[in-house]
């Protein structure tokens, strides 16, 4: 670290730090700023909002018919990152243990689905769950369904496709720590007499339940935040927080309350997640 | 394993045989086969001018979440100064918030710039909105890079620019590609931006998809959603191929 002036470099970190910074300040930070302050303003005709101070826009968004839609939303978003985690974790684990050759293969199939718009989901769901070209076709085949049935929309149409949009990022979000798992921790485990199952269970899921919950936390928070699927895969039931802010921000021009239901959201993302990441660091240092 | 990958693959499989119906239904498997929705993506503007415009905002997204990341993934590496660290706290920051926060941010704000509906502003949403992806690989590379190497080339009388051009950037470059790689393909396929920011004014294939969806289904869809499976998995293949790609993605260096 010797050449140019060693360690603090003078001026050109923060030369080469000022678009990074600007960049990220004008279109992540300010968003956010403008949301929160909107979400404070009124709504007027004729025009997006008017300044104001007032707390409407929350006392609409903590109404029963919007806690509502927020409890389906964490309900939907838990029990999506739930079955995530059941199976992505031994997927990715599995994984990490083939030749690289094959690994390869596997990688480019996930990447390929994460990739894949939500849009695209949405629509290829609805198509496997319809009556005219579904599986329930092939069941009928099989003879176990009398006549063909559509699936979708319904609570399971939006469960199947908001897993399929949530386990690729599970896949690669876990993909890093386990892959750098020791692997001489399962081989000792076996060596004493563990199933690989008991194995996987009492060696590697504690060892990498740090990396476990923020990859949780993650999926978690993309869930809550989805909106192509529970609207166009669900009833007005599975409708969760995202349609809703969209419907009044684009449709009903109401950015005000859109923004209050959005601090209201954020707030409980991050809580729901802060409280999984406290889960497993604190554990992390009990064993420290 | 394998019903992990089917369940990944089913819904492609069932896309790509409706894709292929001779006539305007959307039947599983289909009848009669023709690539006649193809022909109509490619050739009819109603589909291939938002398709168009998905691809340049995507190329330009891509340039931008790049020229973010790769000087800020230096200065980390090279002085890791105290703001470079909260600045790259920021750009790890945008995937870890619900996607329709970040959308009604992207719209708000630019309803306050007076910039709203103008096509550019997709393209600094999405370029911001996907830092991450080319960061985490940049960050990757970085670390990989042998200090020892750099070190010795400065030693010999090598200047920071030449330095640059033969030590770090071959090393670096791999990780480049693939960052932009994840950036672009994501852009291509995101709709909730896209929607709120420039739905009305600058439709992209995403938007008109869904726009679609609620007048009744086409084959076309189709046939398009398997195009888009198709130009990803070859993008991530050509990766895989190029580089390392477990490697890329934070396995550590062991190979077996």
């Amino acid at each position: 670290m010797s050449a140019s002036g060693g360690r603090r470099g003078g001026a050109a970190p923060n030369l080469l730090l000022a678009w990074p910074a600007a960049a990220l300040l004008v279109l992540f930070v300010a968003p956010l700023a403008v949301i929160l302050i909107v979400s404070f303003f009124r709504r007027v005709q004729a025009a997006f909002f008017e300044p104001a101070a007032v707390l409407d826009n929350y006392a609409a968004a903590l109404a029963p018919f919007y806690l509502e839609r927020l409890g389906v939303s964490v309900v939907l978003a838990v029990a999506v990152a739930a079955v995530c985690l059941a199976v992505g974790l031994p997927f990715t684990y599995l994984l990490t243990r083939l030749p690289r050759r094959r690994q390869v293969k596997y990688l480019v199939l996930v990447l390929a689905s994460l990739s894949l718009s939500e849009v695209i989901v949405a629509f290829s769901w609805s198509l496997m769950l319809s009556r005219t070209s579904g599986v329930s076709n092939l069941l009928v085949w099989l003879g176990v369904l009398d006549a063909p049935r559509a699936w979708s929309p319904g609570l399971a149409a939006v469960l199947l496709a908001l897993v399929f949009v949530a386990l690729p990022l599970t896949v690669l979000t876990f993909y890093p720590p386990v892959s750098r798992l020791n692997p001489e921790l399962v081989e000792a485990a076996a060596t004493l007499g563990a199933s690989p199952v008991r194995a996987f269970l009492s060696v590697v899921v504690p060892v990498l339940r740090r990396a476990v919950a923020g990859g949780v936390a993650l999926v978690f928070i993309f869930v809550l935040g989805a909106y192509v699927i529970p609207q166009s895969l669900g009833r007005p039931p599975q409708w969760t927080v995202p349609v809703h802010i969209t419907d009044q921000a684009v449709l009903k021009s109401n950015l005000p309350l859109a923004a209050a239901l959005a601090v209201v959201l954020l707030v409980v993302g991050v809580v729901v997640s802060a409280g999984l990441l406290a889960f497993g660091l604190g554990r992390r240092r009990v064993e420290a | 394993m394998g019903a992990v990958a089917l369940y990944l693959l089913l819904p492609i499989l069932v896309i790509a045989g409706v894709s292929l119906n001779a006539k305007k239904v959307l039947f599983f498997p289909p009848q009669g086969v023709s690539l006649r929705w193809y022909r109509e993506f490619f050739t009819q503007a109603d589909w291939s001018a938002p398709a168009l415009r998905s691809v340049v905002v995507a190329l330009l997204a891509g340039v931008i979440a790049v020229s973010i990341a790769a000087p800020l993934a230096y200065v980390v590496w090279r002085w890791g100064t105290r703001l470079s660290r909260a600045v790259l706290l920021l750009g790890f920051a945008p995937f870890a918030l619900p996607p329709v926060v970040t959308a009604l941010g992207a719209l708000v704000l630019w309803i306050v710039l007076r910039s709203f509906g103008q096509p550019y502003t997709v393209v600094l949403s999405h370029g911001v909105f996907l830092v991450t992806l080319p960061l985490a690989t940049i960050m990757l590379g970085f670390a990989g890079l042998n200090r020892e190497v750099v070190e010795a080339a400065v030693t010999m009388g090598a200047t920071p620019a030449t330095v640059a051009r033969t030590v770090v950037w071959p090393n670096l470059r791999p990780y480049v590609v693939a960052g932009y790689i994840f950036a672009f393909v994501l852009s291509l396929n995101e709709y909730i931006i896209a929607y709120m920011t420039v739905g009305f004014t600058f439709e992209t294939l995403p938007v008109k998809i869904f726009n679609s969806l609620r007048y009744g289904y086409s084959p076309v869809m189709a046939a398009i959603s398997l195009l888009f499976f198709l130009v990803a998995a070859l993008l991530f293949g050509l990766v895989g191929k190029v580089g390392d790609l477990p490697r890329l993605l934070g396995a550590d260096a062991r190979s077996d």
